[in-house]
């Protein structure tokens, strides 16, 4: 919902904080998932996180979230889909140049970035979004993501950058 | 300007100097620390070249590079693809812009391919306007990169020699890297920034939205110096004459991402020949834009006004008595040079 959108972007810093306490536990649960198999948990798990970021953010389940470098503002909802800051065309009023009766997602974005303790990450260059991504959970993912990197440092104990990867991920 | 390698032909590429990322003009012109000028070229509604051309020819003699538009406004219109393919037929140096709004991946890459064999040496990632502001509203929006994911792609292209899938590309596109930032739209903070994040994703030049608010270009460009961007990326700033008063408040109401600052309204409102008043102004912000520290040039967007861009820039004085390469102007000149 729109209006919800932008108090969750406003309130940037709180979900911040609150995801820092979320991605741990889910992390904890990869035994859980393992045994039940991911593939059997993708579905449902993709569902519950449509629902409460659906409501929260208006997710459009790209299934690569970068909500936490983007000001809890999701990106996907900017009619161009950029991911790596706004257009030129932001009116002056800070609204989008193609619904001019919304507020520009990356005025918003970068607004929430603001709050974060970890804002400046919206400075990081972002990859094509994956489409074939499109509607999986993105939470399973950086769960996945942590384990093997986790793995992957403990065959070689230099640093590994795929956890950096992991993280900047939610 | 003659450089002292010119090909044979003027449509064979120039030797690539150690350092130089093409073999194309504007580079040349640009690392020299020439004060570069480059225009905005509206591509025809028309299957005919010689349209085309005119469109060119119009700017002889005074810019160093051409920008040809990719639907822009999200209007249809000859491709920019097939606008520089019949430009570097002939020699000139055309930017060859591409938009994400109608191509995906792949169509992008294939076209930057295509573009560097048929001579192309400059391109402008941007992500493009939203179909809702041209002729087809109907239109899919594709989006599927962004100006910023461009960038890099195409840098992986040239420098990796790899597309985005990891593939081998056996000859690399040799091309200059531009990319597009409005100063002059929120969110402003973090504009420059974005340049910068834009120029690590690749971008060699900025091309600027419209000037006309001085003193936020200004710091703009003093953000840009303080993040250390300027030594890695030329900016050229946005220039073009207003027609009248009246079309200055249309623009400003009607497209999105252009700020016209009162004062230059009042201005053209006030003068007797509102078109002469349009084209003075031009004239006195090109001249106070080289002023700036880091502006490395200006480009000229005079939609439907592109045959006063010659005497903009004349009376500027910005090239200060360089005469930039047109065809026609080749061999015989640098014979005489030499």
């Amino acid at each position: 919902m729109y209006s919800v959108r932008l108090w969750t972007t406003r309130h940037a810093r709180l979900f911040e904080i609150i995801y820092n306490v979320f991605e741990p536990i889910i992390t904890r649960l990869h035994p859980l998932w393992k045994n039940l198999g991911y593939e059997r948990v993708e579905k449902p798990v993709a569902r519950l996180e449509a629902l409460c970021k659906g409501v929260l953010f208006d997710c459009q389940m790209c299934g690569q979230c970068k909500l936490s470098t983007t000001g809890m503002s999701c990106t996907m909802n900017c009619p161009k889909n950029l991911r790596n800051g706004p257009c030129g065309g932001v009116r002056g009023d800070g609204n989008c140049e193609i619904y001019p009766q919304r507020r520009c997602v990356w005025v918003e974005a970068w607004n929430g970035s603001r709050q974060m303790r970890n804002g400046d990450a919206i400075l990081t260059v972002q990859k094509p979004v994956n489409f074939s991504y499109q509607g999986s959970s993105s939470w399973l993912r950086v769960v996945r993501g942590v384990v093997k990197s986790r793995e992957a440092a403990k065959l070689n104990p230099q640093p590994v950058q795929a956890k950096q990867a992991a993280e900047n991920t939610q | 300007m003659i450089f002292e390698d010119e090909p044979l032909d003027p449509w064979h590429p120039l030797p690539i100097l150690p350092g130089h990322s093409s073999p194309g003009r504007l580079e040349r012109v640009l690392r020299a620390g020439r004060f570069t000028v480059t225009a905005e070229l509206a591509p025809p509604d028309s299957a005919d070249p010689e349209e085309v051309y005119a469109r060119a020819r119009v700017f002889d003699g005074y810019v160093d590079g051409m920008n040809a538009t990719d639907g822009s406004g999200a209007n249809c219109h000859m491709s920019s693809v097939g606008m520089c393919a019949l430009l570097t037929r002939v020699g000139y140096s055309p930017v060859m812009q591409i938009s994400c709004r109608d191509k995906n991946r792949i169509a992008i890459q294939g076209d930057v391919l295509g573009a560097a064999a048929m001579g192309v040496s400059n391109v402008l990632c941007l992500s493009g306007d939203g179909v809702q502001s041209g002729d087809h509203p109907d239109a899919k929006p594709v989006f599927d990169l962004d100006s910023m994911s461009l960038l890099e792609t195409v840098r992986g292209m040239r420098d990796e020699c790899q597309f985005l899938s990891g593939r081998t590309i056996t000859a690399p596109p040799r091309v200059l890297l531009g990319a597009a930032e409005n100063p002059f739209a929120p969110p402003y903070d973090f504009r420059a920034l974005r340049v910068a994040k834009k120029v690590a994703a690749g971008a060699q030049f900025i091309q600027t939205q419209y000037c006309y608010d001085i003193p936020r270009f200004k710091t703009f460009m003093a953000q840009l110096r303080d993040l250390g961007v300027l030594e890695h990326c030329y900016i050229l700033a946005g220039v073009g004459p207003l027609a009248s008063a009246r079309a200055a408040e249309w623009i400003r109401t009607h497209v999105p991402g252009i700020d016209i600052p009162d004062a230059v309204i009042k201005r053209l409102a006030g003068a007797a020949k509102q078109k002469q008043e349009g084209k003075q102004l031009c004239i006195e912000l090109i001249q106070e834009l080289r002023e700036i520290e880091g502006v490395s040039g200006v480009h000229v967007m005079a939609y439907r006004q592109e045959e006063t861009v010659a005497e903009i820039i004349d009376r500027s004085g910005v090239l200060q008595g360089r005469e930039p390469w047109f065809p026609g102007r080749g061999h015989e000149l640098q014979k005489e040079s030499a």
